[in-house]
């Protein structure tokens, strides 16, 4: 009986999950969303709580009050600048977890008189695979994110030869263990091996490739969580898992797309090291630059304004500045929206988490594809610490290192700004040669610093 | 212990219905969904309660069990907070403040 109630449970929970990320879909509903999904975990854990086999309730309830401790405060406290650092930390505490539940359930199998079926350890090697290599990625990835550990990729000889011989070596590892279960030795070697690969894996990547590893990552964890529902014949963890998994790869295609590179680039190509001897030459090239008053009058007169913001934006925090700019050149009737690229940020959706966070209204965000038919008829195109995703040669140049990205084509508009630290180059490493049409002003500064400036200057105009 | 077949039918479906899921989700909001399907997926919760718990749990296996209650906890809880507190940052023109 209690067994036809925990089906019950799950039954409802599953339900519950997928009526969630459909809610999911739009601002308005998602709420409800977060909502649904609470429920539906509340009901699951309650009916494995009933379970009669299960009898260990003070380690239960002390686990469930440890991870609160740690999990509330990490909620509250974390900035929303960075929200790409704590889901890369999610993603590792939930690879752990799926990592030891696996680990546990090798020797219970093992220790039982009967040998597992080869399916049952496939999937527990599987499982066990992408749990533990996906907790060092992703510890590896929150390192970068947090820049405790250089963003840069790093790139030492023969490394591409070194991963592949470390997995070719865990999978020959794991099929051993499938053909002869009982090794405990071997299974030692074969989780330090995954655990190796995973941080083999983020080492080259660099900080501008991490919205793709990040999905990447977020598939590795939902197809392991999967794979464990296999293990244990629970149909809740591989429903959930596999929604978990194909969300994942969508916003990692997503993500390539919108840089037109393949997986295999993005995880093997080492990008953003070769092509700094190339630009030496073009140093002493002249640009225009712009005071914050000069730029305050220009804007004062547009009637329409796109702002651009890229990652710097992030780093300088300028996002409620932004926000205070926003406000000034509405109040003065101009049109102002916010062109959003997809791999601008450190994750999916990081902009727009940023602007919606300043207050900014999320109907003034647009999208690249929906932007860029409007940018021949906007005034001022104003870029916020991005770089390589308005560099015109990805669209232009069929040579250039970026060469068929997708691009906001600032370059369209009558005229741009660009606010930025200095002339370095972006993470590509490439030139842009939007800096130095005749039409586009350099707004050298901190970018918050210098937006404030330029607020400060229209708000004494306007009163 | 044997493979029920059925559970891989399971699987395809929820895959391909994931994937339509998704695909419907504005990028607007990538980042609260990627948090929020991190705090679904703690799910794996189900499993560690399992482990933990059980009869005739090891010392061993009530260790591991622990520390993956106690982090799947970590998301559960932290990942449906911030994906609510982002989700409660994103408004439209007119009902802002």
């Amino acid at each position: 009986m209690t067994d036809h109630l925990v089906q019950l449970s799950y039954l409802a929970a599953a339900a519950l999950f997928i009526l969630s990320l459909l809610w999911m879909s739009h601002p308005s509903t998602a709420r409800r969303g977060v909502r649904a999904a609470e429920i539906g975990m509340l009901l699951a854990i309650v009916g494995t709580l009933v379970r009669h086999e299960i009898v260990n309730y003070e380690i239960i309830a002390l686990a469930f009050l440890a991870g609160s401790a740690i999990g509330v405060p990490l909620a509250y406290l974390m900035p929303m600048t960075a929200i790409p650092q704590r889901t890369a930390l999610s993603h590792a505490f939930g690879a752990l977890a799926t990592g030891l539940i696996g680990t546990a359930e090798y020797f219970r199998l093992t220790g039982m008189d009967v040998a597992p079926s080869p399916l049952v350890m496939s999937a527990l090697m599987f499982e066990m695979f992408l749990g533990f290599l996906t907790c060092t990625a992703s510890i590896m990835a929150f390192g970068k994110l947090q820049e405790i550990m250089p963003t840069r990729p790093m790139i030492f000889p023969l490394q591409r030869a070194l991963n592949v011989s470390i997995f070719i070596a865990t999978i020959a590892a794991a099929i051993a263990l499938v053909v002869l279960p009982a090794g405990p030795v071997l299974f030692g070697v074969f989780v330090g091996l995954a655990l190796v690969f995973g941080v083999l894996l983020v080492v080259p990547i660099g900080g501008a490739d991490m919205p793709t590893v990040i999905a990447l990552l977020n598939a590795y964890a939902g197809l392991a969580a999967s794979a464990m529902g296999f293990v244990l014949n629970n149909k809740l963890l591989i429903i959930t898992g596999a929604l978990d998994g194909s969300s994942g790869f969508i916003l990692a295609v997503i993500m390539c797309r919108a840089m037109n590179r393949s997986f295999a680039n993005v995880l093997f190509g080492g990008f953003g090291q070769l092509q700094t001897s190339a630009a030496g030459a073009a140093e002493d090239r002249t640009v225009r630059s712009l005071a914050p008053d000069e730029t305050a009058m220009t804007l004062e007169n547009a009637q329409s304004v796109v702002i651009i913001p890229g990652y710097g934006m992030a780093v300088a925090q300028a996002q409620h500045k932004i926000h205070d700019l926003y406000q000034q050149l509405t109040q003065r009737q101009a049109l102002v929206r916010f062109a959003i690229h997809p791999v601008a940020g450190r994750m999916p959706g990081h902009m727009n988490v940023l602007l919606a966070e300043a207050n900014i209204p999320y109907d003034a965000l647009v999208e690249m594809e929906d932007i860029n038919p409007e940018m021949p008829m906007t005034d001022i195109a104003l870029i916020v610490g991005a770089n390589d995703v308005v560099n015109p040669a990805a669209r232009d140049d069929p040579k250039s290192a970026i060469a068929g990205m997708p691009i906001i084509e600032a370059d369209k508009a009558r005229s741009v700004m660009v606010v930025k630290r200095s002339m370095g180059k972006g993470f590509s490493g490439i030139e842009n040669e939007l800096y130095f049409q005749d039409k586009t002003h350099m707004l050298f500064g901190d970018a918050k610093d210098y937006v404030g400036s330029v607020v400060k200057e229209l708000a004494s105009t306007a009163a | 212990m044997q493979l029920d077949e059925t559970l891989l039918f399971i699987f395809m479906l929820a895959a391909f219905l994931g994937f339509q899921l998704i695909k419907r989700v504005s990028p607007l909001l990538h980042s609260p969904l990627m948090s929020l399907t991190n705090a679904i997926s703690a799910i794996a919760v189900v499993g560690a309660i399992t482990i933990a718990g059980e009869k005739d749990a090891s010392p061993f296996a009530q260790v591991l069990g622990f520390v993956a209650i106690t982090a799947s906890t970590i998301n559960l809880v932290g990942g449906y907070l911030i994906t609510d507190r982002m989700l409660k940052m994103f408004r439209k023109r007119e009902d802002r403040p």
